[in-house]
């Protein structure tokens, strides 16, 4: 938060305008094109190979960059010599760390994009060179001299944390514990959150259970590598191409990074194969952009799949203890837990979100969670849809499902029991608004789903899940065109379907078929700021946005009929596309359609359009429940998902196939993450699975229709009711599918992935046991 | 005066503190306070925090109002994916 130091004696201003616009029940009962399910704008693009991705552009003279990265985990980096590797013809650029300066605000990002001292994971970027073609620039790559001393790594958290571990910054001094240490460690910060004794909650419980759980670092997986193409002049006017959740944030770094105006660097976000949070940030960007700068052409870079891997950004693993008690008749006396997590080399792991969310569905009197941000010998990780929860509550809904069997209480029965409700405070602090839990678990309790019968061998989990959500900085511009189409620009690219909710949107309120409007993403030049798609906050606050543009050109096109007709502003209203006139002295005049006037747009004052600017505050959070049956094969330990439903509260389904398909993939990435996606590091701190081969994420054959329930409890702070929908649905499944495993395999699952080795295994010590 | 409690490690920076008064009409002034009161927290408060009043979370509207009886907490600046 940029702040003003020297405000303090500034005045309250005396009228104060929310950003918001509250909820709107008597409109909600008259949606005409909300709710719908038109063809998505996208699709044709998509399906035909229209769409351009970071990839696809190409410009005049354009250049291949590659980069040389590290092979060692950590490792000084004495020396690097580029002279061969210039020296070769068809090379025309080489940087390295020399050729960027020191920069304060985004130090770590600096160091993550370009090495400076030390090289401090495998695949950390040393060097890159931009060649007239691929050949030349592998080449020059291999002619690049680069002197490492070896140093000693670590990537495992707890292992990292230990007092003897190798330390990978000298000046990491742990934020958050007072006194603050006098010696430099892996551990970035602590956070520490709750209410109550949890001492005295866990001494009324009957029953306690603590356990350790550990979580795997899983990528993304977005099928679109990284990829961009950048072009700086000779006059240092720059343009940027580049596959990202957030052009805008992408032009504030790079423009800080190379220490130019932002006005001078103009960014496109291309289409986009998927982000899931892992494109919030720059990796190849400012790379791509100082090459085109020595070279003076153009240089695109794409990311090999082995370079995701290895230097995207992953999210974090984790190591955890939970401990919850309860009494027989089912309450929540007690929640604790310790978070872990390790982010790779930066500071920024998750883990305070980790320790928010853990227990964020109960209402509970005694709760304590701490969280430890860890640094490793790994890429520095970036968010991955609701960062830092899924772990954390994978661990307590584990705990959660082992009380309700203990106690002999439905798992559902259990929840709706604790289950945080509007007025509830949150084991993070603040109290509740509006929220949808409980009427999640109880379309999950009513769901056919959950009194369907099991067979041998297969155990059902449940468990469920919260995100905060949140709103951000957003613009938009909508044009009424002369012909009475519309075009909306939004500074948000779209990765989930946002372009099909703001045409809806923008339909509902000009009152006009959603196929006359067309949304698209404009770049930095065109728009104000506009904070990243992620958090879940495109339809929440671009969608805002739209509606206040639209209801702004609705003023406007209302001003115009009153002047044509010669009456009062005031007495004209807007109603199913068109103004007509209202009151007792309006007159009788013909209602006039958007289109036309449109048509007269240019001799009655010129172009009609609405635009809107603000802060985006209100977002309402989220909850879900999932159910999961699962199936084990007692010889190998492989696991087959049978089916799974997800209940989430959407607040307001704008598109409801767009909804539902948010639901399914945070269900698939989430099964993945649960059975079979782990990073797994060699002792010699190199990555052993940097490929889709042996990186197992889910394919169409191995899973089952995902079902889907959408429950609708309105966000007080939206118009139409909306929350934010892209994250939640990744938060249950792990504890689901581990709950439901665990029921099937007949022992309790701690570490993920379940991966049919660790099923086996733990079916086996199960037995040695109970023997 | 707004009663704020301090949540994360913003409580643990601030010495152990976990409310404190202040006089604030709006986010901006609440701020500015906080960072009058415990000077320790201006890094935190520089980098970035939100500020939840009445179940709605804020993370950069430095005039939103802050009714007077308000519950109040500075929490960690969200993130999102």
């Amino acid at each position: 938060m940029a702040r003003n130091p020297d405000a303090d004696s500034a005045p309250a201003p005396k009228a104060v305008k929310t950003s918001t616009i509250e909820f709107d029940a008597d409109k909600a009962k008259t949606f005409k094109v909300v709710g719908s399910r038109p063809p998505r704008p996208d699709g044709m693009d998509k399906v035909t190979g229209r769409a351009r991705f970071g990839a696809d552009m190409v410009m005049p003279g354009q250049l291949v960059g590659l980069i040389l990265r590290s092979p060692h985990p950590h490792a000084v980096i004495v020396s690097i010599d580029t002279t061969a590797a210039e020296a070769l013809s068809g090379v025309k650029s080489v940087i390295t760390r020399d050729d960027f300066a020191e920069n304060a605000d985004h130090h770590d990002v600096l160091c993550n994009i370009m090495a400076r001292e030390k090289a401090l994971y495998e695949g950390h970027a040393i060097a890159a060179v931009a060649a007239t073609s691929k050949a030349v620039a592998r080449k020059a790559l291999k002619l690049i001299k680069v002197d490492y001393q070896i140093l000693p790594h670590v990537t495992d958290v707890d292992l990292a944390m230990a007092p003897d571990a190798p330390l990978l910054h000298a000046d990491m001094i742990t934020s958050g514990v007072t006194p603050a240490p006098t010696k430099p460690s892996n551990i970035a910060g602590r956070s520490e959150f709750g209410h109550g004794d949890v001492e005295a909650g866990f001494a009324l419980a009957d029953v306690i259970i603590e356990r350790d759980f550990k979580t795997a670092a899983t990528h993304q997986g977005y099928i679109e590598p990284h990829a961009c193409v950048a072009n700086v002049g000779a006059d240092g006017m720059s343009e940027l191409w580049c596959c990202t959740q957030g052009h805008f944030h992408v032009r504030q770094v790079c423009a800080s990074l190379l220490g130019i105006d932002v006005s001078r660097l103009r960014v496109t976000a291309s289409e986009i194969g998927g982000g899931f949070g892992g494109k919030t940030t720059v990796f190849i960007e400012p790379v791509a952009l100082a090459l085109s700068r020595k070279a003076g052409r153009p240089v695109k870079i794409a990311m090999s799949r082995d370079e995701v891997f290895k230097a995207s950004g992953p999210t974090a693993s984790s190591s955890m203890n939970v401990k919850i008690g309860v009494t027989k008749d089912g309450h929540i006396t007690a929640g604790e837990g310790e978070f872990r997590y390790q982010g790779g080399a930066f500071a920024g792991a998750p883990a305070d979100f980790g320790a928010m969310s853990a227990f964020a569905c109960y209402a509970l009197d005694n709760v304590k969670t701490v969280a430890y941000d860890v640094v490793t010998n790994r890429p520095k990780g970036a968010a991955y849809r609701a960062p830092g929860a899924p772990m954390s509550v994978y661990a307590v809904e584990s705990v959660i499902a082992e009380l309700a069997g203990e106690i002999g209480m439905d798992p559902i029965e259990l929840r709706l029991k604790n289950a945080a409700r509007e007025g509830t405070k949150s084991s993070y602090g603040p109290k509740f608004g509006s929220c949808g839990l409980v009427e999640t678990l109880e379309a999950a309790r009513d769901h056919p789903h959950y009194s369907a019968p099991l067979g041998p061998n297969q155990g059902r989990g449940v468990a469920s899940g919260f995100w905060f959500n949140f709103g951000g900085e957003t613009c938009s511009t909508l044009n009424i065109n002369a012909d009475g189409t519309v075009a909306i620009a939004v500074g948000t690219p779209d990765i989930g379907g946002s372009r099909a909710a703001m045409c809806i949107m923008a339909a509902e309120e000009l009152g006009i078929p959603y196929e006359r409007v067309r949304t698209i993403v404009a770049d930095t030049s065109s728009l104000g700021y506009n904070d990243t798609t992620e958090g879940s906050r495109v339809t929440f606050s671009s969608g805002m946005a739209v509606i206040k543009a639209s209801r702004k050109a609705v003023t406007e096109m209302c001003n115009r009929a009153a002047m044509i007709w010669d009456i009062p502003a005031e007495a004209v209203t807007w109603e199913d596309g068109h103004a007509k006139p209202s009151g007792a002295n309006a007159g009788e005049f013909e209602p006039m359609s958007l289109a036309e006037i449109a048509a007269t747009a240019s001799k009655t004052g010129g172009p009609i359009a609405g635009h809107h600017e603000y802060n985006a505050d209100g977002a309402g959070v989220s909850f879900g429940t999932h159910i999961v049956d699962t199936e084990v094969d007692p010889e190998t330990g492989r696991v087959d998902i049978l089916r799974y439903t997800v209940v989430q509260d959407a607040g307001k389904a704008i598109h409801p196939d767009y909804v539902e398909g948010q639901f399914q993939g945070g269900a698939v990435q989430g099964i993945g993450w649960a059975l079979n996606e782990e990073y797994i590091y060699g002792e010699d701190g190199r990555l052993q699975n940097a490929g889709f081969l042996d990186y197992r994420m889910p394919v169409a054959s191995d899973l089952p229709m995902i079902d889907t329930v959408i429950v609708e409890v309105p966000n007080p702070g939206h118009p139409y009711g909306v929350r934010g929908v892209g994250e939640t649905g990744i938060v249950p499944p792990l504890a689901a599918i581990a709950n439901g495993v665990s029921a099937a395999a007949g022992v309790r699952l701690t570490e993920l992935p379940m991966s049919p080795p660790r099923v086996l295994k733990a079916i086996d010590d199960a037995k040695v046991a109970a023997q | 005066m707004v009663q704020v409690t301090l949540s994360g490690t913003f409580q643990q920076v601030a010495g152990g503190i976990s409310t404190l008064e202040i006089e604030a009409k709006n986010i901006r002034q609440l701020l500015n306070g906080l960072e009058k009161q415990c000077p320790e927290l201006k890094p935190l408060l520089a980098n970035g925090i939100a500020v939840a009043i009445d179940s709605t979370i804020y993370r950069d509207d430095w005039f939103q109002p802050i009714p007077t009886d308000s519950e109040v907490f500075i929490i960690p600046r969200l993130a999102g994916g």
